[in-house]
């Protein structure tokens, strides 16, 4: 499997954010997308996700499910976490599992993989930002994909939480997944890298 | 399938949780509907003679105030950037949804409709009718909404916007609600003919309401 991009442009609100860019990840890697504030990192990640229409080259996926489009076999980590405060933490990430399909693994065993298990009748308005954070990440665990689009995984983690990710992003590319990540922080894995911006 | 189940699950266990889809309608109908013989005076001829078409009015601003919300909570929190990435259509998705918000908050306000009709001097057979209208009716009336509630989301909090697209869209089907209500209850003319074209402006809503929601939708992902 392999995820390419070639002479990518994009366009957000009528500006542009940055045209002519390449990029290749095969199954097994991991990319790391470094830039200034602003230079399109957060913009990368969606139009992969298919969130944000490409204004020029193309994005593609070889080798993966033939049924299914890029975003299908996607998971997005972006900066908001998609939960909701009036459900309770194993409502919500039982919600996503069930609506997103491909269960890899129990709702009550994915939050303990993140270490939220004391907390999990707890109504997610009152988790902290790092505990909203491992949910979102709990939803990696418990809803197979082979793509990961993470943007900035780590902000508001310990660092606890973060050898505990870094560990699952281990484990996702040993099973043959690949990972995308834009990160101003070191990942913790072995990853390639994609500076957007240059100098500018 | 199951997708969609749990999503009308999720929506309907919110709007009961929170205590804001569900109940605010509902009070907002009772408001209007407890008010009106205050504000008409104590004329019961007139009462029931304006009975169907105060409850009907209500029911509309019930339904249409809490229909801004349909999308905005999603999208706010980035839910809406996982459902169009997941391997549901965007359109079923957004059907789901309106159909949750009619049984959380349009159901609710149908069932509130015969004690409401004694406030106005209603009688039984007439406030049946006027719910028959109403549960005919309500659907049509949150899936057009839901155009207006999409293209709200997409230009960041039109809410104006929504009751300048959405009421013109609502006049056929309220017209034709209370022209059936006072068909039943008054009757020279028949109640079968506006109560069908009333069902067939819901049908053709179901169809056109998501299709119309899900293109606005996408173009509000970024």
């Amino acid at each position: 499997m392999r995820l390419s991009g070639r002479d990518v442009r994009c366009v957000r609100g009528g500006r542009e954010i940055f045209a002519g860019l390449d990029f290749e990840t095969a199954a097994g890697e991991a990319l790391a997308v470094t830039g200034t504030n602003g230079s399109g990192k957060t913009s990368l990640l969606r139009l992969i996700a298919g969130l944000l229409p490409v204004a020029g080259g193309s994005i593609g996926l070889e080798g993966g499910d033939p049924e299914l489009t890029l975003p299908e076999q996607a998971h997005y980590l972006g900066h908001r976490d998609a939960l909701k405060p009036a459900l309770s933490v194993v409502e919500n990430l039982a919600f996503w599992r069930g609506f997103l399909g491909g269960e890899a693994s129990d709702a009550e065993q994915s939050i303990a993989a993140v270490g939220l298990d004391h907390a999990i009748h707890l109504p997610a308005a009152y988790l902290s930002a790092g505990q909203r954070r491992r949910l979102s990440i709990a939803r990696l665990v418990a809803v197979r994909r082979p793509i990961w689009l993470l943007d900035e995984p780590t902000n508001a983690l310990d660092s606890a939480g973060q050898s505990l990710f870094a560990a699952l992003m281990a484990d996702h590319l040993s099973q043959g997944g690949l990972i995308i990540a834009a990160t101003h922080a070191p990942l913790g894995i072995a990853a390639g890298e994609l500076r957007i911006g240059g100098a500018r | 399938m199951s997708a969609l189940a749990e999503l009308m699950k999720r929506d309907i266990r919110i709007a009961l949780r929170v205590g804001g889809g569900a109940l605010i309608g509902v009070l907002f109908f009772l408001t209007v509907v407890v008010l009106m013989p205050f504000a008409l005076g104590p004329d019961l001829a007139l009462l029931a003679r304006l009975g169907p078409a105060i409850l009907w009015l209500g029911a509309l601003l019930a339904s249409l105030l809490t229909l801004d919300r349909l999308f905005l909570a999603d999208h706010e929190d980035g839910s809406l950037d996982l459902i169009a990435m997941s391997r549901t259509p965007l359109e079923l998705a957004c059907a789901a949804k309106a159909l949750a918000h009619w049984l959380a908050a349009g159901l609710p306000l149908i069932i509130a409709t015969p004690v409401l009709g004694l406030l106005l001097n209603l009688d039984a057979p007439s406030t049946l009718a006027v719910a028959l209208t109403l549960l005919a009716g309500t659907p049509a009336l949150t899936f057009t909404g839901m155009i207006g509630a999409a293209l709200a989301v997409t230009l960041h909090r039109g809410g104006l916007l929504l009751a300048v697209l959405v009421l013109p869209l609502s006049i056929p089907v309220l017209i034709f609600g209370v022209a059936a209500s006072q068909a039943a209850i008054s009757g020279p003319s028949s109640f079968g003919a506006p109560l069908t074209i009333l069902c067939a402006l819901s049908l053709v809503s179901f169809v056109i309401g998501p299709f119309a929601a899900a293109a606005s939708l996408r173009h509000g992902l970024d």
